[in-house]
């Protein structure tokens, strides 16, 4: 049995091979953004930017599916069902970073380039994965944008989550290495919200009153920000304390509104899918091929390097503030 | 009395017409339409490997459908199933880190599911409880369990030849799961529609206390019946975690309610006394080409769902509607 597999699966990689070297010239190109399920908004906004992209692209089909539900059983229906259609790439935002492999692999396998990307496939499943950002990126975006407000310089601190939370200590940890490029800001303490609504508030409050002179808070956490920004509105100290950091639009809308935060950062969900989807092609036409330590451009977000394992960072995270928050709250 | 002579047929109608009217082929029928629908809407659809692939979406719910057949129609239930799979498939997983074979792994699933499925059969018989309240009970601590042991890991790393039962061939296009579900279809057919113990489950369906009487032994066949639930859980279990290669708690979640589904759509009367496997078998291959279909034309997976909705309560209420139009 699995002579006469192989060997159909040889011919049928040829002639794909074939028919793809030949059809190259002008047929279009269906690249399916494969998401963890359906109506969700940050996934629709990824599907509008791989719209924006085939558009530049010219020759491009977006097939925009994914299962109801957040299952790798129905992601890998959906997946079959796109090899069957012999789809050009496959652009998947996995629910399971394991399970999904066999489906993949066999994709591979019949010609389909394969990428993932916001969350990861194993190496062994795809061709490359796109992260939304990068950790150095996130720390020194996080500074940064406390910095901007404090052209005289001023003491900023930071409310994170839990004392052994992976993420966020890494990204202070980053912050802290790019401390020197922003000469003037002194980082003067650092507590611990545990991601606790009403904790991270006591935190805000508890460093208001220990550092009157305090002029920025930076949460990297979506629950920290939200709270900090109520202590500082509580506090009647908007337009005193600048209240920055990682946090969801539809959240700090609010907080964008009052003052209490000027801006913030997170993954913009348009560029996700815009990147997903050049990349997609370029590896689909051939005209770039992934690796380790592999450049491949993907349009107006420039270029994207892959690491050791074939992963790579987009971009910084994208800053949020009153002039685009209200295009973006009700998308995620 | 009169004393008219009366004419009592021996049939009611040849056996012909009967299956002609038969919820069977009103259901081949049915998939017949959709196969064809299909061929027309996607001209990916007739492939033989398309359609191979296809098989996937139904083989290994069909497998448990069998046997929840043969209990829904005992009267009985189990909506643990998908939890089953899900401790067996944890099961497999935590020995295959410590280096168990193939071997080990099949019989260390199967041996989950025919224990979960005892603990289902001891509640129900042994206590008289509700099946429908127990299996929910059950369903929960069975995928609980795997929640405490996993939490947010995965296990990965079965060995190279387990991939066999979710990703290998027997002959050309036709899998290990297909044929594994053909099998067993032949296999529940047989037993349910030939033999005593067939016989036996429908008493027991229609009514419980005359079955009793008439000398069969009820708790005993109901306990069977849930000891084959389970064990056919481990097996799609195999299956299903051959198929993805690694093990997550959150692994066929929602299957139990599919596979009422499938058993309800292929004719077993959801109370108990009525239905049959080739019934089931046809609603495997409905449910399984209207996935297909529907995800060839990339029709999102809410549609799907709303359409196999509509396809239960139309092939449910047909019948009815019909003999109401006749009267």
């Amino acid at each position: 049995m699995s002579i006469t597999r192989r060997l159909f699966a040889g011919t049928a990689i040829a002639a794909l091979a074939l028919a793809g070297g030949a059809a190259q010239a002008q047929e279009t190109v269906r690249i399916a953004l494969v998401v963890k399920a359906l109506g969700i908004g940050f996934f629709e906004a990824a599907a509008k930017g791989a719209e924006e992209a085939a558009a530049e692209l010219g020759n491009v089909e977006i097939i925009y599916t994914g299962p109801t539900d957040t299952t790798a059983e129905g992601q890998i229906e959906v997946i079959n069902a796109l090899i069957a259609q012999e789809v050009d790439a496959i652009a998947v935002s996995a629910n399971d970073r394991d399970a999904l492999v066999p489906a993949l692999k066999r994709a591979m396998d019949r010609g389909i380039t394969v990428i993932s990307w916001d969350s990861g496939v194993a190496p062994e499943g795809r061709q490359l994965h796109l992260n939304p950002s990068s950790n150095a990126l996130i720390g020194n975006m996080i500074i940064k944008m406390a910095a901007d407000n404090l052209p005289e310089g001023g003491q900023v601190a930071v409310l994170s989550a839990s004392a052994t939370a992976t993420n966020q200590n890494t990204w202070i940890e980053e912050m802290n290495k790019v401390l020197p490029n922003y000469p003037g800001i002194e980082v003067v303490g650092t507590v611990y919200g545990d991601d606790l609504a009403d904790k991270s508030y006591r935190e805000a409050q508890g460093l208001m009153q220990t550092y009157p002179d305090l002029d920025a808070i930076i949460a990297p956490t979506s629950v920290g920000i939200v709270a900090a920004a109520r202590a500082v509105e509580d506090a009647g100290k908007v337009g005193q304390v600048n209240v920055t950091g990682l946090g969801l639009p539809s959240e700090m809308a609010g907080a964008i509104e009052s003052g209490a935060s000027k801006s913030f950062a997170i993954w913009n969900p348009i560029d996700l899918g815009y990147s997903a989807a050049m990349l997609s092609y370029q590896l689909a036409t051939g005209a770039a091929e992934a690796g380790p330590g592999a450049t491949i451009p993907m349009g107006r977000m420039g270029t994207l390097t892959l690491d050791d394992n074939s992963e790579g960072a987009m971009a910084d995270p994208f800053v949020y503030d009153a002039s685009n928050i209200d295009e973006f709250k009700s998308i995620f | 009395m009169t004393d008219a002579t009366r004419h009592i047929p021996d049939r009611l109608q040849s056996p012909a017409a009967r299956a002609l009217k038969s919820w069977e082929s009103l259901l081949l029928a049915v998939a017949i339409a959709v196969f064809i629908v299909n061929s027309f809407a996607s001209p990916y659809f007739l492939s033989a490997w398309n359609l191979s692939d296809a098989t996937f979406n139904f083989t290994e719910k069909a497998m448990i459908a069998f046997a929840m057949a043969m209990l829904i129609i005992a009267g009985e239930i189990d909506l643990s199933v998908a939890s089953i799979i899900a401790l067996a498939s944890t099961a497999m997983g935590a020995a295959a880190q410590v280096g168990a074979g193939v071997p080990v792994l099949v019989l260390i699933g199967l041996g989950t599911g025919l224990l979960c499925g005892a603990i289902n059969g001891l509640l129900v018989t042994g206590l008289g409880l509700p099946s429908i309240v127990v299996t929910i009970g059950t369903m929960s601590l069975f995928r609980g369990i795997s929640f405490i042991v996993l939490g947010d890991k995965a296990y990965t790393g079965y060995p190279p030849g387990f991939a066999y039962f979710g990703q290998g061939y027997v002959w050309w296009v036709i899998s290990f799961e297909f044929a594994l579900f053909a099998v067993l279809a032949a296999v529940y057919a047989v037993v349910l529609h030939k033999t005593s113990f067939g016989r036996a489950v429908y008493a027991i369906g229609n009514n419980p206390t005359g079955a009793l009487f008439s000398g069969i032994r009820v708790a005993r066949v109901k306990f069977v019946l849930f000891l084959l639930t389970g064990l056919m859980s481990g097996l799609a279990a195999v299956c299903l975690t051959s198929r993805l290669g690694s093990t997550r708690p959150s692994i066929a979640t929602g299957w139990e309610l599919e596979v009422v589904t499938m058993v309800v759509l292929g004719g077993v009367n959801i109370l108990g006394g009525s239905g049959t496997i080739p019934g089931v078998v046809i609603a495997a291959f409905v449910m399984g080409l209207v996935t297909f279909g529907f995800g060839l034309l990339n029709v999102p997976g809410i549609v799907m769902s709303i359409f196999v909705g509509l396809l239960l309560i139309a092939v449910i209420a047909l019948p009815r509607l019909w003999a109401m139009w006749r009267r």
